[in-house]
């Protein structure tokens, strides 16, 4: 069962091959058996998931439900969920359970969907490693020694390892892309503001989107339908209808003019890597789409800026975290001063402490216009860059990473290097697009992703040029090696 | 642009983040490579462009004036460090 | 040297919203602590503001109201800062874009004359819970049900250049805002409250001094002795020869004195940028003009009706335009009785100072307005005189009747029936005749003494309800 999609899973839940009770037991099951290796859950909720696959089991009983009803999932551990832990990975909400659900997960909720439990992800989602995680790095299931990429390599290697069939992410500058890509799964970012932010544990607030990661685009087409709309508690959700994206799904590609920018093939693309995107980008031809070269002179700004802009907007997302109303809270503080920046101190890691630093800096007297001013006008600059392109084309396509997952530890040392990791990605929330990665083939048995763009609010357009691609190619269908007994 | 540990300190301080005195130097260095990193930014021609602080075009939308949230003061309070008739309780708030 | 004095005000007025700024909770005052505080207000994870159109709106009332331009697209930012009372570590508030800009008003001196008060801004923001000192083993208690109720603030000019005027300002301000009913003015529930910023510099000079910022007056009262404290201290300072330090002060009202506020020493670096969970809020024309539309008369505006329809001074037209209801109560007064200048005195004098005695508010008036013009109208028909007029309004305060009703129970219609008078004055004459001597002996000057004691006779013989125009004439023809 673990290797079936979650249309699949329907069609069987429908049929009656199998109930959610069994399907919700089995997922537990080889969670308990595998995930020991891989790491990719924070907490499990066993219970909550058998319960929820009880009320799913009478509602098909009755005939009723939908596309979800009865299907296991995994959150990341940034959205809240009433009564389970969420810590966002960090010491400072270890002991942190909301008494709310965020929204994404009361919708999937109310479409019926089985929580099995929360991913494990960098902390406070600042990381495309996963290891600055608390609760220590998550392993890729293609080769235990590498990186699932971050910060939701959790979910991406939970589902990799089908440990879910599917689950959550959040992406702020790359964080479902990249770790889909590392890990061969299929992953979305939608257009910012298309999926609700409340409930959802803030990192950068005008850059932060969740998003579904899956086995396929058809999968993360179901997924996004539960989770897409607006959400009247976010001043930031778009009141946009939401497209049918599993409707979406038969258009054929025959003259789809997709943009390649000539800033993602150059240096520091990884050869090989580079051949995957070319290759699969001939299947495009073969499916009827026009290539086109297109220029977005200003990537080289999207590291630079995207390293003042998301630290500013951290550094006073994480003032709450202050050891007063909820969290961790230093033993026996001596005074006000003592419990702030002892509790801050402790209850962080380095990361992001490093990055809570940087925005500091950046926001602080003196310093605004040279960075923080300088880094939304070169937003600005990056963002028109991208309406100049899609003038010219329908998507833009490119590789997801520089490379395919890289070694444990590799690039720790280098917070600097580690960031060059998401420089094909930055951009795309910088200026709010919608992206995807899709499994694009292999170098040295280690995925490779293709990351696809498109206009704001074009989700259901990405999704079909994912689907006609993966009716073409069947990278997505290869699994990691993982044993286990269903 | 280079970062002294002492702006550092003044830095931690603003963030109310306990930086342990064996930390600051490699935090420091470490701090100056993102900056050194970030200030490419400088090298940016951003005259007359408008800074850009969302993606989208979009205008904040207005709630009517209606209480919609009721006490959940013992939700809430279940998961505080330190409680007591009702209040969260932190060391001597000093004026 | 002569110094002057430099003032400018920052007023914190909370909106008199249902819900919050930015969250659905409730905004009233003196609940259980922490009992109306939501995620949102607690700054729960994940939890985001939404804007509370009534916020606006009443930003926008207040605008207009002091001729101001309004801000068609504001900001909001956040301000950092830590904190037990600000629970996100942030203050959310309009920095570079506020939601009114540059407008002015009128104040009104003790002497009745006014001047103009320009007002730099006024921008929406949140208020910020409350930290409770009272000793839970060394810890203070913090109450978050505050934290999210909307203030406007409004920063003045450094016009005011004396206690007086600040009190002024701060009154026509209270008069202002009651009037446009976007706040309750409660100044004891913290419904305003004020920063002063204050310097001296020497008379004549164009340049500031330095200043120092008192911090969270908040009574009237307090203003003027906060004031007059602060000016002796920089002066003080400044005669020695020595300098004022810029600083944020408190005023401790118990000892009458201010004092360097020990929290704010260290130089705040409040990292202000735009609030990336609001977008800006854009408000057009029509929406303006339509709150336009419904203003209703404003107090200066009313004190200048007032001075010219009714005849009043200057002052008497400033203390009945003061508040709405009291001007509303004066019309109707007004109205019921058709004298502006006696129902002006009435109100003033016996009305104003039977609520002051009885502590009440106007609101829970027992008598009402067209009830005091009734009373009004029997002393202008000489039904009674001024002085059982008074009798009369006490019993209608203790709700006894209305002024008809009263003078007919008790019998208090004034006798201007010609021959019971006479007969009263032809007694008085008779029973008097050392008096009638002394006064057919004197001369016209000390007639109009003497004649008062015959007057008061009568009056004592009628229970002072004899017509005094009447007896006064008769005791004239009668005594020649």
């Amino acid at each position: 069962m673990h290797d079936l999609s979650v249309t699949q899973l329907a069609q069987g839940l429908r049929d009656k091959r199998f109930s959610s009770a069994e399907l919700t037991r089995a997922f537990l099951q080889r969670i308990a058996e595998l995930d020991g290796q891989y790491n990719s859950y924070i907490s499990v909720d066993e219970a909550g998931a058998l319960a929820a696959a009880a009320a799913a089991d009478t509602t098909l009983a009755r005939g009723e439900g939908g596309p979800l009803t009865g299907i296991p999932l995994a959150h990341k551990d940034i959205f809240c969920t009433d009564g389970l832990r969420t810590s966002c990975a960090s010491k400072m909400l270890d002991n942190f359970v909301p008494p709310y659900d965020a929204t994404v997960v009361r919708k999937f909720r109310a479409a019926g969907a089985v929580m099995l439990g929360k991913t494990n992800m960098d902390e406070f989602a600042m990381g495309s490693s996963n290891e600055t995680s608390f609760y220590g790095a998550v392993k890729n299931p293609w080769d235990l020694e590498r990186v699932p990429g971050g910060s939701s390599g959790g979910s991406a290697a939970a589902v990799a390892a089908g440990l879910a069939p599917a689950a959550t992410g959040t992406d702020t500058g790359g964080s479902i892309r990249q770790p889909a890509a590392l890990c061969g799964i299929t992953g979305l970012k939608p257009t910012y503001g298309r999926v609700s932010r409340l409930g959802m544990i803030a990192f950068a607030s005008s850059l932060d989107q969740g998003g579904p990661m899956a086995r396929s685009a058809e999968d993360c087409a179901v997924l996004l339908g539960a989770m897409a709309g607006h959400d009247p508690l976010d001043s930031t959700s778009a009141d946009v209808p939401v497209d049918d994206y599993l409707a979406g799904l038969g258009e054929p590609l025959a003259g789809l003019r997709i943009g390649l920018p000539r800033q993602y093939f150059g240096d520091g693309l990884d050869a090989a890597t580079g051949e995957c995107v070319r290759a699969a980008l001939g299947e495009f031809e073969a499916l009827g789409a026009t290539l086109v070269d297109v220029d977005l002179p200003n990537t080289g700004l999207s590291i630079p800026a995207y390293y003042v802009i998301a630290p500013a907007e951290a550094s006073t997302n994480l003032s709450r975290f202050d050891g007063v109303r909820y969290g961790y809270r230093c033993a026996e503080p001596v005074d006000l001063h003592d419990l702030y920046t002892r509790t801050r101190g402790e209850g962080f890691g380095e990361e992001v402490k490093r990055r809570i630093l940087v925005g500091t800096y950046a926001l602080s007297a003196g310093y605004y216009d040279a960075y923080y001013k300088k880094a939304q006008q070169a937003r600005r600059l990056i963002a028109r860059d991208f309406d100049a392109a899609f003038q010219q084309v329908d998507i833009i396509a490119g590789p997801t990473a520089p490379g395919p997952a890289f070694r444990l530890g590799e690039k720790n040392d280098d917070p600097v290097a580690m960031y060059l990791e998401d420089v094909y990605t930055l951009a795309v929330n910088l200026a709010g697009l919608p992206g995807m990665s899709v499994p694009a083939g292999f170098v040295d048995g280690l995925p490779v992703g293709l990351q696809l763009v498109g206009r704001h609010f074009a989700e259901a357009r990405l999704l079909n040029v994912a689907h006609q691609f993966q009716q073409a190619t069947d990278w997505h269908t290869r699994r990691a090696a993982t044993g286990g007994s269903n | 642009m280079a970062i002294e540990q002492d702006e550092i300190e003044k830095i931690a301080e603003l963030a109310r983040i306990r930086v342990d005195a064996a930390q600051a130097a490699d935090l420091t260095r470490r701090l100056g490579d993102i900056l050194a990193m970030v200030d490419q930014l400088q090298a940016a021609d951003t005259a007359d462009v408008e800074p850009m602080a969302h993606p989208l075009d979009a205008t904040q939308c207005l709630r009517a004036d209606r209480v919609t949230e009721e006490n959940r003061r013992e939700a809430f309070q279940a998961i505080a460090p330190a409680v007591e008739d009702g209040l969260y309780l932190v060391p001597k708030v000093i004026e | 040297m002569q110094w002057e004095t430099v003032i400018g005000l920052e007023v914190h007025l909370q909106l008199a919203t249902a819900s919050k700024i930015f969250s659905g909770s409730p905004t009233t005052f003196g609940a259980e602590p922490n009992t109306q505080a939501s995620a949102v207000d607690l700054a729960m994870p994940g939890m985001l503001p939404v804007l509370n159109e009534q916020a606006v709106r009443y930003a926008v009332m207040f605008g207009l109201g002091i001729d101001a331009e309004i801000g068609l697209r504001s900001v909001f930012d956040r301000k950092n800062y830590f904190y037990p009372d600000l629970p996100k570590g942030y203050q959310i508030s309009q920095f570079a874009e506020p939601i009114v800009g540059r407008g002015h008003f009128e104040i009104q001196l003790e002497d009745g004359s006014t001047r103009q008060i320009g007002i730099t801004r006024a921008h929406l923001e949140e208020d910020a819970g409350k930290s409770l000192h009272e000793d839970f083993h060394g810890m203070s208690g913090i109450d978050l049900n505050r934290a999210g109720t909307p203030l406007l603030e409004i920063v003045s000019e450094p016009d005011i250049r004396s206690a007086e005027e600040a009190v002024a300002y701060l009154k026509a301000l209270h008069s202002l805002v009651t009037y446009l009913g976007i706040s309750d003015g409660n100044m004891a529930e913290g419904s305003m409250r004020c920063d002063v910023n204050i310097s001296l510099r020497p008379r004549g000079h164009e340049e500031f001094g330095t200043r120092a910022e008192i911090k969270n007056v908040n009574s009237f009262r307090f203003v003027e002795k906060a004031i007059r404290h602060e000016i002796e201290r920089q002066s003080d300072i400044l005669e020695d020869g020595g300098k004022v330090v810029q600083e944020t002060r408190l005023y401790d009202p118990d000892k009458d004195e201010t004092r360097p506020m020990r929290s704010k020493e260290v130089a705040n670096d409040y990292r202000y940028f735009p609030e990336p969970d609001l977008l800006p809020v854009i408000i057009d024309t029509s929406y303006v003009e339509a709150i336009r539309e419904t203003l209703p008369e404003l107090p200066t505006a009313k004190r200048h009706r007032f001075a010219e329809q009714y005849g009043l001074s200057a002052y008497d037209a400033g203390v009945l335009a003061d508040s709405r209801a009291l001007g509303d109560y004066y019309e109707a007064a007004v109205a019921a009785c058709g004298d502006a200048k006696i129902a002006a005195n009435w109100v003033q004098v016996e009305l104003l100072g039977q609520l002051n005695r009885s502590d009440l508010e106007l609101g829970d008036c027992p008598v009402s307005a067209p009830d005091l013009g009734g009373l009004i109208a029997r002393i202008l028909d000489n039904s009674i005189s001024g002085k059982i007029a008074k009798q009369v309004f006490e019993a209608m305060w203790a709700g006894e009747g209305t002024a008809d009703e009263i003078i007919a129970a008790k019998g208090l219609k004034q006798v201007s029936d010609s021959g019971a008078l006479e007969a009263m004055v032809d007694e008085v004459i008779a029973a008097n005749p050392g008096q009638v001597e002394q006064y057919r002996a004197a001369d016209e000057g000390k007639r109009k003494k003497l004649i008062g004691f015959f007057v008061g006779q009568i009056m004592k013989a009628s229970k002072g309800q004899a017509n005094p125009q009447m007896v006064n004439s008769l005791l004239a023809e009668k005594l020649d």
